[in-house]
């Protein structure tokens, strides 16, 4: 799986952080940061409800694998 | 405005509809969830609108940037008299477009983050257990809603705000004085009231800067040049006022209502707390306090599910409805303390009770907190609590889209 999060969408609802924090963070203005484009597999299904729940729509994942 | 409908105007819904029970949307609402996710109804204005009851079909058309949130609009809808008020029209964060939603919201967000919220925990813990602790020492009868479901959040914005907390009977007098006015007259003089409250403290931080709080942040903003507006500035500070301590107070109260109305389920809750912010969540997917996830107006023609949103047209999304819906959450009327702890695989069960899209509440994770803090210490320290008047007699609002109790009568 590939992640982005885009900072220009993103409107600090802090979702994606409370769905996993090993993936994604907030700066101190409440922006998105992602910690890893590429999740652990047990961070997977974490990372899809952060996409489907971001009000703002600034996360987007591919589920192909990532290159080795 | 376009009011072209399949069926004359007079026999539509008529919306708002009171509760009769203060967890569930009104039979009305029931009725036309149970017919699809979309339909016409009629205002007291007697414009009709579309009423969004489809929890998929709330989720695109809240996201969708051809829907404005524009409340200066002239075709924008107004869902209740007060809302007529100019104090309304162009209400800060929820009443504006882009670009100024995300100028407005980026001002605002750095005071929300879950750091900031997760920091502030202790405090609003130390709070609780204090206003629970006083209950206890006065002993019973006590009204909930006075001595902790009001205070919590009210401390906690005022707090957040800079606003002295001491002034909090005339911000919460005049706030509930605008939110549950009668009439468009009745709303303007509160809403005064709060503007020169609020446009004399930001120029008291604008002589001084300087400080903790986000009025100060705003003041730094008003003496900057290039800043926003400064009575864009002064609605930002009203909007999180208002929306800083009424839905969270009520949401306390009618959370702890339907909590003790459901014993078996406050029985769970007890046996394992580890279900709190689960239940916080199935409890803001019930009572979904402000029952409206959100207000637009069409800026083109949309087609959803074969249906199509004239431009011009107005929508409103039922949280209460859209939290029913059969397709997302099964038995939807049923109160279930586990049920967002089952569904943590599945990615779709997320309530719209904070809305959806670039509007979605900026305070959710504050309020999330406020209420699981709430909830806990109370139950802890008053495990005896109960209701001192049966449930039909509690006195709801009524007329409102904001649910609530004026008093909540307990004892233990």
């Amino acid at each position: 799986m590939w992640v982005r999060a885009d900072r220009d969408r993103c409107v600090s609802g802090g979702r994606c952080m409370a769905a996993t924090s090993e993936v994604f963070d907030q700066d101190d203005d409440g922006l998105v940061v992602l910690l890893t484009p590429t999740p652990a597999p047990d961070q997977e299904e974490l990372v899809r409800r952060a996409a489907h729940n971001c009000p703002a729509r600034a996360i987007t994942i591919r589920e192909d694998p990532a290159p080795a | 405005m376009d009011t072209t409908t399949t069926s004359p105007n007079d026999q539509l819904f008529a919306y708002p509809e009171d509760r009769r029970c203060p967890w569930q949307p009104s039979p009305g609402y029931q009725d036309l969830g149970e017919r699809g996710p979309l339909h016409r109804v009629r205002l007291w204005d007697g414009h009709t609108i579309w009423m969004v009851t489809g929890h998929p079909q709330a989720r695109r058309l809240l996201s969708d940037p051809r829907m404005s949130a524009d409340r200066a609009r002239e075709d924008f809808p107004v869902i209740l008299p007060r809302f007529e008020a100019d104090i309304f029209k162009p209400l800060a964060l929820i009443g504006f477009d882009p670009p100024e939603h995300e100028a407005q919201r980026r001002l605002v967000a750095p005071a929300f983050t879950l750091k900031r919220v997760r920091a502030l925990r202790p405090e609003v813990e130390e709070l609780a257990g204090r206003l629970a602790d006083d209950m206890l020492r006065k002993g019973p009868p006590a009204d909930l809603v006075r001595d902790y479901a009001l205070p919590i959040p009210s401390t906690v914005i005022s707090r957040l705000l800079g606003v002295p907390y001491e002034e909090h009977e005339f911000f919460e007098t005049e706030s509930a004085g605008l939110l549950q006015a009668k009439s468009p007259a009745e709303a303007e003089a509160a809403g005064q009231a709060l503007w020169d409250y609020l446009d004399r403290l930001l120029a008291a931080k604008q002589r001084d800067p300087g400080g903790e709080g986000l009025l100060n942040r705003l003041a730094e903003e008003a003496n900057r040049e290039d800043g926003l507006a400064r009575d864009d500035l002064l609605r930002i500070a009203l909007t999180l006022l208002l929306g800083g301590h009424d839905t969270t107070s009520q949401m306390i109260a009618l959370g702890t209502v339907t909590l003790l109305e459901h014993p078996d389920q406050l029985a769970a809750l007890r046996a394992d707390p580890d279900i709190l912010p689960a239940v916080v969540e199935e409890l803001l997917r019930m009572v979904s306090v402000t029952d409206l996830s959100g207000v637009r107006v069409a800026t083109e023609d949309i087609e959803i599910d074969g249906v199509v949103i004239r431009a011009g047209e107005g929508v409103l999304v039922s949280s209460s409805m859209v939290n029913r819906d059969a397709g997302v959450f099964p038995r939807p009327y049923e109160f279930d303390a586990h049920r967002t702890a089952r569904g943590e695989a599945a990615s779709d069960r997320q309530h719209l009770t904070f809305g959806f899209g670039i509007h979605q509440c900026v305070g959710q994770n504050l309020a999330r907190m406020e209420l699981e803090v709430a909830f806990r210490v109370l139950f802890e320290r008053i495990p005896g609590l109960r209701l001192s008047v049966p449930l039909d007699e509690l006195p709801a609002r009524r007329g409102s889209t904001m649910q609530g109790v004026h008093a909540l009568p307990v004892e233990w």
